[in-house]
């Protein structure tokens, strides 16, 4: 195989490994909500971020009348990543903090986001990726860790 | 031209390692691989969830390891289940082989791939009078997603797409043909031999299933393109001028107004926030409502949220936008709402910057 061949095989390749980021990150916990959102915030914290709001979307529904199971969000992020993004790149603040959903599923709980690597491929900021990446790796340990839990 | 070895590096690095594994093998763990990539959806035990319930032993005793293969590796287009191209063979295999030590299956069979004769303009009537009330007119399938009774679901299971180019392709004429024939126990999947039709009606019923493939992709397989992740107007108005207007802008779409904080409000000491970063968060109960019928996994936008933020000398009004986010869910069902919160972000933003 000449030279040019196999740089641009491994250039196919390349490309083929960043598309195949799942674009969704979802984990089941065997364990009904309560439970689980809380070991999840605490998860979330020993892995040094601030959980900044939980938003109770389940309450807002029922007081509108719509029966729902729980349902929550928790928005996450360290402050003086967000401080850095932020100024630097403002059209990232409608994706800042990091979110993960919350819900019950009979007797077990969904843990959902969005693949942060995928903010990589919506701003085409390579030198994003390995923060990014950083992100992705912290949250697959997240949910990692709370589905194991006993 | 100066990046390349830094981008080869790696993946020579991967190779070396790749070659390695060819000299050990590690055989991949299918328990822990469905338990990392299914069973969010489908459950632990496949019993469903999201994703439609795996462990029937009437349904894994009717289909091929080739059917599930291709389904992992293909998906649903648009119908929630996600292509995992992401996993090798091996992979694939060992979360086949996991699913299939669940109790109460018979031997799976080994269906040819060979087409089935049948006439498919008889089959399409009998399609229409004995399939179309559950698979829809055009095999489009049922509505909603899988079995997640947290919230009113109309039916215990979701019927297929038989029209979705990914099932097309994972299943053979006589896979489809013998849930015709025998039906699939605990699902509402009925055999039509004991309805009274005869072998060639399902032969003629598959021929019409089949000639799906001639026509162009439903919609519901569509994924929508869209071009940014943000949508962005630039304000005439001061920061706290923005926020007003969005407030007011909010409140003409019928939208309720949640609350008004700053980006790092409680990431920071109260008092000492920026101002020049705000959030209006608001939501349409009624809609979102809607939106987390069909799929439960909405919430990752919610609630609606405008930033309002002054970069230099200019004041930026944006959101999310909605378009660009429905191909994360790979559920066509989402794409008109999509389209319609799109439509209302802009009008929010266009409303604001007037």
């Amino acid at each position: 195989m000449s030279r040019f061949r196999l740089l641009a095989l491994l250039v196919v390749l390349s490309l083929n490994h960043a598309a195949a980021a799942e674009e969704l990150l979802m984990a089941r916990i065997t364990r009904p909500f309560p439970e689980a959102m809380n070991n999840l915030q605490e998860t979330i914290r020993a892995k040094g971020y601030v959980v900044s709001r939980v938003q109770r979307v389940d309450v807002g529904l029922t007081a509108s009348g719509f029966k729902t199971a729980e349902y929550r969000i928790v928005f996450f992020g360290k402050q003086s990543e967000i401080r850095e993004l932020s100024a630097a790149y403002p059209e990232l603040i409608p994706y800042l903090p990091l979110t993960i959903v919350v819900f019950a599923e009979g007797d077990d709980t969904l843990v959902l986001t969005t693949d942060p690597l995928k903010l990589g491929e919506f701003f085409n900021k390579p030198e994003l990726l390995k923060r990014f990446g950083v992100w992705e790796k912290d949250v697959l340990a997240i949910f990692d860790e709370v589905s194991r839990s006993p | 031209m100066f990046r390349i070895p830094a981008l080869l590096a790696p993946l020579l690095f991967l190779g070396a390692n790749t070659a390695m594994a060819a000299e050990s093998p590690a055989k991949p763990d299918g328990a822990r691989l469905y338990a990392q990539r299914c069973s969010a959806c489908h459950g632990a035990d496949g019993s469903g969830g999201v994703g439609v319930p795996l462990a029937l032993p009437a349904f894994l005793s009717s289909v091929d390891d080739a059917y599930l293969h291709k389904t992992v590796r293909l998906g649903r287009p648009g119908r929630v289940m996600p292509a995992f191209t992401q996993l090798t063979d091996a992979e694939v295999a060992a979360i086949v082989a996991h699913i299939r030590r669940w109790p109460g299956q018979k031997r799976p069979p080994t269906h040819s791939p060979l087409r089935i004769a049948g006439n498919a303009t008889r089959g399409k009537t009998l399609y229409k009078r004995h399939c179309a009330a559950c698979h829809g007119a055009n095999g489009e399938g049922g509505h909603g997603t899988g079995v997640t009774l947290s919230r009113p679901r109309s039916a215990p299971i979701l019927a297929p797409a038989l029209n979705n180019p990914g099932f097309l392709a994972a299943a053979s004429d006589t896979l489809i043909k013998t849930a015709l024939l025998y039906g699939r126990e605990g699902t509402p999947m009925r055999s039509f031999l004991e309805q009274g039709l005869k072998e060639r009606d399902i032969d003629d019923i598959v021929a019409h299933v089949r000639a799906f493939e001639q026509l162009p992709p439903p919609s519901s397989a569509r994924v929508l393109e869209s071009e940014s992740p943000v949508l962005v107007r630039v304000s005439p108005y001061s920061v706290e001028e923005t926020v007003e207007k969005v407030q007011a802008a909010v409140g003409a779409a019928n939208m309720r107004l949640i609350r008004v904080q700053t980006l790092d409000q409680g990431f920071v000491e109260e008092g000492k926030e920026n101002q020049r970063q705000k959030i209006v968060y608001s939501c349409d109960f009624n809609f979102l409502n809607e939106a987390l019928k069909v799929d439960p996994r909405v919430g990752l936008f919610l609630p609606c949220r405008i930033t309002v933020v002054q970069q230099a000398d200019k004041v930026l009004v944006m959101s999310i936008n909605p378009k660009r986010l429905s191909r994360i869910f790979n559920n066509a069902e989402l794409n008109e709402m999509c389209e319609q919160m799109h439509q209302i972000y802009l009008d929010i933003l266009e409303e604001t910057v007037l």
